[in-house]
């Protein structure tokens, strides 16, 4: 789980150019990390080659913050 | 300049006029490339002809599923596709009044809701490299309007709007997507109107002669370069005069 989130964050940290302080499972990509759209759709491209997974459309929509994509991964996670 | 090496390009409707000298023009700057279309005869040969640095892989434009595979086999034969150029296009020509719905909806269907099938499936690669060339082949009649091609015409302006928006929400990612639309050019799609229809059309042409399929592949040889990466959103005309917009 820590492994998880340590990797996402770096992941948000790295597309985003923010903070590592400001990546705070609350946060929301769009509202407090200065993500647009697009950059939503890059982020979960990017956790799916990080953790090869796939994340479908619909699961996609509704990772909204750091903390849903690190619940997500963590329990679709085969590595 | 417009050096293509190393690039990757995928062209639709490369078994017809235009979309074979556009693969012809594209892989003669150096660039690898996919042909696609739906005449798996066709391709071999011009594939056989291009030499090294060609892919043939088949596909219907109406057809999701195809559209999909056509996708992820180009990326596979090539590595990434670089270069999209979306040429493909049929015709149903029918005044209005007889225009049947199976006319109207195949040429909506194979001309518009293909090419944005096929360009957000080739998308995702492009956005991860930061680099993308999106060329769609639309027409004169798109902006002008012809009788007999409400359906044609319709769908060709569509590719006109749909690329302007692309081009809106993949700027920022170096991705450009822009349309070229040819005036009468000397192709199959052409050979077929009589004399008269040519002479007509001749008239309203100021360079008073048929333009043809390697001056269309010129622009998209231009759009694709590395040169063009600060046009985008745009329709550059290729018609000789006919139509000045």
């Amino acid at each position: 789980m820590s492994d998880v989130a340590e990797r996402v964050k770096k992941i948000v940290v790295e597309h985003l150019g923010v903070e590592a302080a400001q990546v705070k499972e609350e946060a929301k990509f769009i509202d407090d990390l200065g993500a647009d759209s697009l950059d939503t759709v890059e982020l979960v491209m990017a956790f799916e080659e990080e953790f090869s997974i796939e994340i479908p459309d619909d699961a996609a929509e509704k990772i909204q913050t750091v903390g849903d994509a690190i619940n997500f991964i963590t329990s679709n996670s085969k590595s | 300049m417009f050096d293509l090496t190393g690039k990757c390009a995928l062209v639709t409707g490369a078994s017809g006029g235009i979309g074979g000298a556009i693969a012809r023009a594209l892989h003669a700057q150096g660039a690898t490339v996919t042909l696609s279309g739906t005449r798996a005869e066709a391709l071999e040969q011009l594939k056989a002809s291009l030499g090294e640095r060609t892919h043939v892989v088949a596909a219907k434009m109406d057809d999701a599923a195809d559209i999909e595979r056509l996708a992820k086999e180009a990326e596979a034969a090539m590595g990434k596709i670089d270069i999209l150029v979306n040429n493909a296009g049929i015709t149903r020509d029918n005044i209005s009044m007889r225009m049947k719905d199976e006319e109207w909806e195949k040429v909506l269907q194979v001309n518009l809701t293909g090419t944005f099938r096929l360009t957000r499936a080739a998308m995702r690669g492009m956005m991860r490299r930061r680099f993308g060339r999106v060329i769609n082949i639309t027409s004169i009649v798109g902006v002008t309007g012809n009788p007999g091609q409400a359906n044609y015409a319709a769908a060709k302006a569509g590719l006109i709007g749909m690329s302007k928006s692309l081009a809106q929400e993949l700027a920022s990612r170096a991705i450009t997507v822009n349309c070229i639309a040819p005036g009468f050019i000397a192709t199959p799609m052409t050979d077929v109107l009589t004399d008269d229809q040519k002479k007509t059309i001749l008239g309203r042409v100021p360079a008073d002669r048929l333009g043809t399929p390697e001056e269309i592949a010129a622009g998209v040889v231009y759009l694709a370069s590395e040169e063009a990466a600060y046009v985008t959103g745009q329709t550059l005309h290729i018609n000789g005069g006919m139509a000045m917009i």
